[in-house]
């Protein structure tokens, strides 16, 4: 069974923390590559306090959809939920990574505004954990923005 | 001195307080809701089950996407209050999470949504149980730790994926969503309670065993000796105690498990349809259960002028019924658009057919 | 650094091979090699395999294969960069002999994919891309292509059909190759109307998995003129990386890993890519043969694909590619596959290709990738004079 691997990312995975944030409890490497540096410059985990974070974790990660595929032939574990889209997101922050997209109600397409949400991955089997992490849908129409 | 005065005098001094008031003043700082995009009509379940000539009691229920559950939900609605309340996550001292589709039946959903939102780790994070008033249960629980000063701001959220035995009269509605509420110090809050009160037996009118996929019920019985019971009694005792009656209230909202029973509820306590009819949700949303009262003060809350006065009388079987009595403030108008509203989420739909849910609820699985 | 030539070369077909372990698949192609070098015995053995450990649960396969062969006690290594293993091995050997460490060497590669079928195969695959932040996500490395493929297709405005060629090609040049997986032609309109794999890569698109062992035996040159009449020298050898995701590349249409690598070997073999008379590319996707073609300089950004034309890529034409199947239609046999490629420009040179041959063929490359560009490993080879 898998923990640590997932634990270890937490973080990155439910609040998608930018190349410089510090989360409480900060880990070096964010998807798009980049490391967060420490005081010191180098990519050492360094714990900050929470109330520094605010912006954080309010945030909303937004961005556009750079490309997208819809994956119908799944690696074990993923197809509970295929076909799924995988997409490359370019965030409104300039960053890319890759992410499926999900609560899509008509087709995707190259500049389709979008929006993180918190989403099951997958489960590490029946017995094991249920692993959450980002996912992108398409921005969710608001009357009074 | 004559023991049966005393007991009278005891019993006097007893029914004045039965009401809840915390020792400070509370209120609710934020609040979001959720529901999930897909539905499935009702006239799906009759088309499968009753050749389409059986009686639907609802329009359409939602479904939760095959990648969405309490946490996942919980989640978002949390981050949708705290977009209303403005305040730093890191200040929440409990996140509290009542449901009874929780995904984990030990570890406790409010683990993952404390530290999803930046909560954690300085949080009280149990999760609660009390099928459909879980949610309220959670949310008494928060005024409590607030209301005594332990804390200035708890997280309490109803939410619900609830599920449907195949051709059951309750697959018509059992239906997911639900609501996150921050409660918090009077003066920071968009709408401050005057004080809850919770009637409680042991009435087994729906239930499930630890290893069953899906709950049974009493059918019939679930009316009168259950939902009635204790939704009669606590609104009656509240507005009461209160020294209210149901033309003080601007809005109210029950426990929602199909159209009949909140509006007889209401009727009979002597609200008007146009007092209940915002924040009764269920025909478009279907039952969600832990979330139904919460997803309907949501709604309430959504359109609210300051100085509202509203009752939320939640339902649980097993059985008890919450009744909450909150009155909004000045900031309700400056913090209802700072997130989607209920209704932008009701409006967000996507249609399925019968087939396609039995493989979104993992009933092919099975 | 002394001059490096290949004297022997082995291979077995590429095929579903239910009924044969790896290790016999991988003596095989070794005892061929070896017989076609004349030699008896090698001073070390450079494995090329991908995936032995997750589809076999057999790692440490360079001490397993040599005491398979006989060879018990002789260095022996198995070398990994994804799909570009292959060519990953070959390098180390040759710099292991270039640098007068030993004399003799073997690049054995193997792959048994058909040790693990459906699913959990696939998510065997996706350990070549970033297990955190691609695999996790869902992510294989045909929808890692299929978003390379989408995004090229929008910024160049190239529709679907524009791909086929490449695996038309494959194809009709595997049906001449009596060691490919596939021998049939892919007739016209079969590749845009083939079932998707992620869309918009296809059934047809997508280069088969197989399980297959080839083999190559190195010497040093000045040996290797007096143990065989047609040596083939390994003119250059260069490998380079590049981010492994695909999200933390710059230029994710460029192939920095291919241009950089194919630079440094041109350098040193002193040509340009013009005097390059065959080459076997990593065609696992058409698209990531239309970007290699551009990272080569063969044509410019956006239009790889209308290189995708018998007249250019056939084995009569400019620049002949996948002249005995490629990935596509010889099939993919994971870390193998960069030394079928080996073993192939080896037989254009000698003349040997028989219905697959390049006419007057003198300089090939030879390159080998690793998943979707993080690796790329180039060798240019020729007939030694």
């Amino acid at each position: 069974m898998e923990i640590a691997r997932h634990w270890r990312l937490r973080k990155q995975r439910y609040l998608l923390p930018e190349a410089g944030e510090h989360p409480v409890g900060v880990y070096p490497i964010a998807p798009n590559g980049k490391s967060a540096r420490s005081a010191n410059g180098h990519g050492a985990v360094v714990t900050i306090e929470a109330e520094q974070s605010t912006a954080l974790q309010t945030q909303v990660r937004t961005g556009t959809v750079y490309s997208y595929t819809t994956v119908l032939n799944a690696p074990a574990d993923f197809e509970e939920q295929a076909p799924y889209v995988l997409a490359l997101i370019k965030l409104d922050d300039g960053s890319m990574l890759t992410a499926q997209l999900t609560d899509l109600g008509e087709e995707p397409y190259i500049g389709m505004q979008v929006e993180m949400v918190t989403r099951k991955l997958r489960t590490d089997g029946d017995a094991g954990i249920i692993i959450y992490g980002y996912k992108f849908r398409p921005t969710l129409a608001v009357a009074n923005a | 001195m004559n023991t049966s005065n005393n007991h009278n005098n005891n019993h006097a001094d007893e029914q004045k307080g039965r009401l809840l008031r915390p020792s400070r003043q509370v209120g609710i700082v934020g609040y979001g809701a959720y529901v999930p995009r897909y539905r499935l009509p009702a006239s799906e379940v009759a088309r499968v089950w009753t050749g389409g000539m059986g009686g639907t009691p609802i329009h359409e229920k939602s479904v939760p996407g095959l990648d969405e559950d309490v946490v996942t939900m919980s989640i978002e609605a949390s981050r949708n209050a705290l977009s209303r309340a403005q305040i730093d996550p890191s200040v929440i001292r409990a996140v509290w999470v009542g449901s009874e589709s929780h995904p984990y039946a030990v570890k406790p959903t409010s683990t993952i949504v404390g530290e999803a939102i930046g909560a954690s780790p300085n949080i009280l994070a149990g999760d609660w149980e009390f099928a459909c008033k879980a949610g309220t249960e959670a949310m008494q629980a928060a005024i409590g730790l607030v209301g005594s000063s332990m804390a200035d701001y708890a997280l309490s959220i109803g939410m619900d994926t609830a599920q449907g035995r195949p051709g059951d009269a309750l697959e018509y509605t059992a239906a997911a969503g639900g609501a996150a509420y921050i409660i918090g110090p009077a003066e920071n809050s968009l709408a401050v309670f005057e004080a809850t009160y919770s009637y409680v037996t042991d009435t087994p009118d729906f239930w499930r065993r630890a290893h069953e996929d899906y709950p049974s019920h009493g059918d019939r019985f679930t009316g009168e000796p259950a939902y009635f019971e204790h939704v009669l009694s606590a609104a009656r005792i509240m507005l009461e105690e209160l020294g209210a009656e149901a033309g003080d209230f601007d809005y109210a909202v029950f426990h929602q498990p199909n159209v009949k029973f909140p509006s007889r509820a209401g009727q009979m306590l002597g609200f008007t349809p146009e007092q209940i009819q915002t924040g009764l949700l269920v025909g478009e949303v279907g039952n969600v259960y832990a979330g139904s009262s919460l997803l309907g003060l949501s709604a309430i809350l959504d359109e609210a002028k300051p100085g509202a006065r509203i009752l939320v009388v939640s339902y649980g079987s097993g059985a008890g019924s919450d009744a909450i009595s909150l009155r909004t403030t000045d900031l309700v108008s400056e913090r209802q658009n700072l997130a989607p509203r209920t209704l932008d989420y009701i409006k967000r739909r996507t249609e399925l057919d019968y087939a396609m849910y039995s493989r979104f609820r993992g009933k092919l699985n099975k | 650094m002394r001059d490096v030539s290949i004297i022997g070369i082995g291979q077995t077909p590429v095929a579903e091979s239910w009924e044969q372990p790896l290790r016999e698949i991988a003596s095989q192609a070794a005892q061929i090699a070896l017989h076609d070098s004349g030699l008896k015995g090698i001073d070390a053995l450079f494995v090329a395999n991908m995936l032995a450990g997750e589809l076999s649960r057999q790692e440490h396969l360079g001490a397993l294969l040599a005491g398979t062969m006989g060879m018990a006690g002789i260095e022996a290594v198995r070398v990994e960069a994804a799909d570009a293993s292959g060519g990953a091995a070959l390098r180390q050997a040759y710099l292991s002999i270039a640098s007068g460490a030993i004399d003799t060497a073997m690049v054995l590669g193997v792959e048994k994919v058909t040790d693990i079928v459906g699913s959990a195969r696939l998510s065997a695959m996706a350990t070549s891309l970033d297990a955190e932040f691609e695999a996790e996500q869902g992510a294989t490395p045909a929808a890692l292509a299929a978003l390379l493929m989408q995004r090229y297709m929008h910024e160049y405005n190239v529709p679907l059909e524009a791909f086929a060629g490449f695996s038309e090609n494959a194809h009709f040049n595997g049906s001449l190759n009596p060691y490919a997986m596939y021998r049939n032609k892919l007739r016209p309109g079969m590749f845009a109307a083939a079932p998707a794999v992620a869309t918009p890569v296809g059934l047809f698109d997508a280069a088969p998995d197989g399980d297959g062992a080839a083999a190559v035996v190195l010497a040093a040159t000045d040996l290797a003129r007096d143990l065989v009449p047609q040596p083939v020298r390994i003119l250059a050898s260069a490998a380079a990386s590049d981010t492994l995701a695909l999200h933390q590349r710059k230029d994710m249409l460029h192939l920095a890993a291919v241009t950089r690598s194919a630079q440094k070997a041109l350098m040193q073999a002193g040509i340009t890519n013009n005097d390059v008379d065959v080459l076997e590319l990593h065609d696992s996707f058409t698209i990531l043969t239309a970007l290699a073609l551009e990272a080569l300089g063969y044509a410019g950004r956006g239009e790889g694909h209308t290189l995708a034309r018998p007249e250019i890529i056939g084995l009569q034409g400019s620049r002949p590619l996948s002249t005995f199947g490629g990935l596509k239609a010889r099939g993919h046999a994971g870390g193998a596959t960069g030394v079928y490629q080996t073993v192939e420009i080896v037989l254009q040179l000698r003349g040997a290709a028989g219905a697959n041959q390049v006419p007057g063929a003198r300089i090939g490359l030879a390159q080998s990738v690793g998943g979707l560009g993080g690796t790329a490993i180039t060798h240019i080879l020729v007939p030694v004079e």
